[in-house]
Order: structure tokens, then sequence, then C-alpha cells
């Protein structure tokens, strides 16, 4: 059993990484440092409960997304989803230019093949661009697509929580995919096949 | 016959809910025939996988060798 003196400097190790996930969500940098925060004093105070069965990375990461999901629940609960955002908007005219009149690829904008997941997943500066791409997210759009991938809420959770349909969830859900796909087809991957 | 845009919406909606039988059949028809939405499910699978390891697996993580 880690004594809180053991575990201090491990968590400390990753308090970058925390961070870093926490920010991405909550897009507010003081709330991420204390969401953080609480979240290592937690894992201390709790250090007892971690019995080894899993990473103690992976323990620490459910501690906090369960403070982030608290802090989700305290802010402002409305999200403005009836009107589109300018950017989002333009994100559904740009998504619509990928395909013909008749709802099939274009020939430029056909997706190509990602080679293998696993190695790009292993480069660091694959990392970057994926947190630039989800950074670059709306923010209604990032605020449910997180929910849903990073935080797994089940769409139903995410409704009942944002208060909108699930309709308009698996718009928003697309919208993202979409959204992020691009933005890695054009900062990562590059274009699809022709 | 889905076209390829109606084919994205499947393939999305499948990452939250099962699909009925008849979208299956519909998406399995359409994948069949259509390179490029075949790459586009392997996107999206690859965009789930890298959302499930963002912050718990970096390639940090890899050469500190935790």
């Amino acid at each position: 059993m880690n004594s809180a003196g053991e575990l201090a400097p491990q968590l400390a190790k990753f308090r970058p990484d925390l961070l870093r996930f926490a920010r991405l969500q909550l897009r507010d940098d003081p709330l991420a440092e204390d969401v953080v925060q609480e979240a290592m004093i937690a894992a201390l105070a709790g250090r007892r409960d971690f019995a080894g069965r899993s990473a103690l990375k992976t323990w620490v990461f459910s501690i906090l997304k369960n403070k982030i999901i608290d802090a989700i629940r305290s802010r402002e609960r409305t999200v403005n989803l009836s009107a589109l955002s300018g950017e989002e908007e333009a994100f559904e005219e740009a998504f619509d230019r990928l395909f013909k009149a008749n709802g099939h690829w274009q020939r430029d904008h056909r997706p190509g093949d990602w080679g293998d997941p696993e190695e790009t997943l292993r480069q660091a500066q694959f990392w970057q661009v994926f947190d630039a791409c989800l950074n670059h997210l709306p923010e209604n759009t990032a605020r449910v697509f997180m929910m849903r991938e990073l935080l797994e809420f089940e769409v139903d959770e995410i409704c009942t929580e944002l208060q909108i349909s699930s309709s308009n969830c698996y718009v928003i859900l697309h919208r993202a995919r979409n959204n992020l796909r691009g933005c890695l087809e054009r900062s990562w991957f590059g274009p699809g096949e022709s | 016959m889905l076209s390829c845009k109606e084919a994205t919406h499947v393939m999305s909606a499948a990452h939250e809910r099962e699909l009925g039988l008849r979208e299956r059949i519909a998406l399995r028809l359409h994948l069949l025939m259509c390179r490029g939405c075949r790459n586009y499910e392997r996107q999206m699978d690859f965009l789930r996988r890298a959302c499930g390891r963002v912050g718990t697996s970096t390639a940090d993580d890899k050469a500190s060798g935790d």
C-alpha cells in the first residue's frame, strides 16, 4: 500500500496530462487547475481504495473524470443549440461541399486510408495535432462530443444533462466527428485518395 | 440505396446506439461497393480509439517506460 509520501510524487508526474485532459474539456484554465487539484487530493485521500486493479494513472483519471463531470454539472447548463453558431454553420457548409449533388463523395474528397492506427497513436506529435483539433471544435459541439467520447456519457445522459433532443445530439456528434476528421486530414494524414 | 452522405450519419450513429436491422443491411451493402465509406468507417473507429487514449496513453508514457 502506498503511503501519501510515496504517492504524491507519482501524482505530480501525471499532473501535466491531467491538466491537459481537464483543459480540453472545460476550456477554462483556472477551473481546470481546480479540478485537477481536487482530483489529486481525492486520490491521496482515497489511496487505500486503489487496490492496484488498474494502472495508477487510469485510476487517477477516473477520479478526474468524476470531478470534471461535477464541474460541468454545476456550471450553467443551458446550451444554446437552437441557433447554430457561425462557425458551426460554416462547418455544415464545408461538409456539404465534400459531396456531389447525389450525396456521393466528390472525387477529391473521398476519404483515404489512414494506415496503422497504433503506429499513429504512438507518436507524440500526433497528440499535439489531435489536441489542437479538439480545441478547434466550436464550443457547443466540443462539449457534447467530449461528454460522449472522453467522459463516456451515454446519449440519453447527455440529452438530460444539456436538455437537448437525442436527434440533436446525433447531429452534433456527427458534426464533431467530421470536423475532427477534416482537421486531422488537413494537419496530419493529408488529403484522401482520388 | 444509401448515399455516402447518409452513410456517414449511420456510421456516426453506430457509435451511439445499436443500428436497426434495415440500417445495418443498407450500410453493409453500401460499404461493399464504396471504398471511400469503408475508409470513413475506419477513420471513425480511429477517432474513438484516439479519444479513449487522450491523457492516459500518450507517447511520453512509452518514452518514460510507464
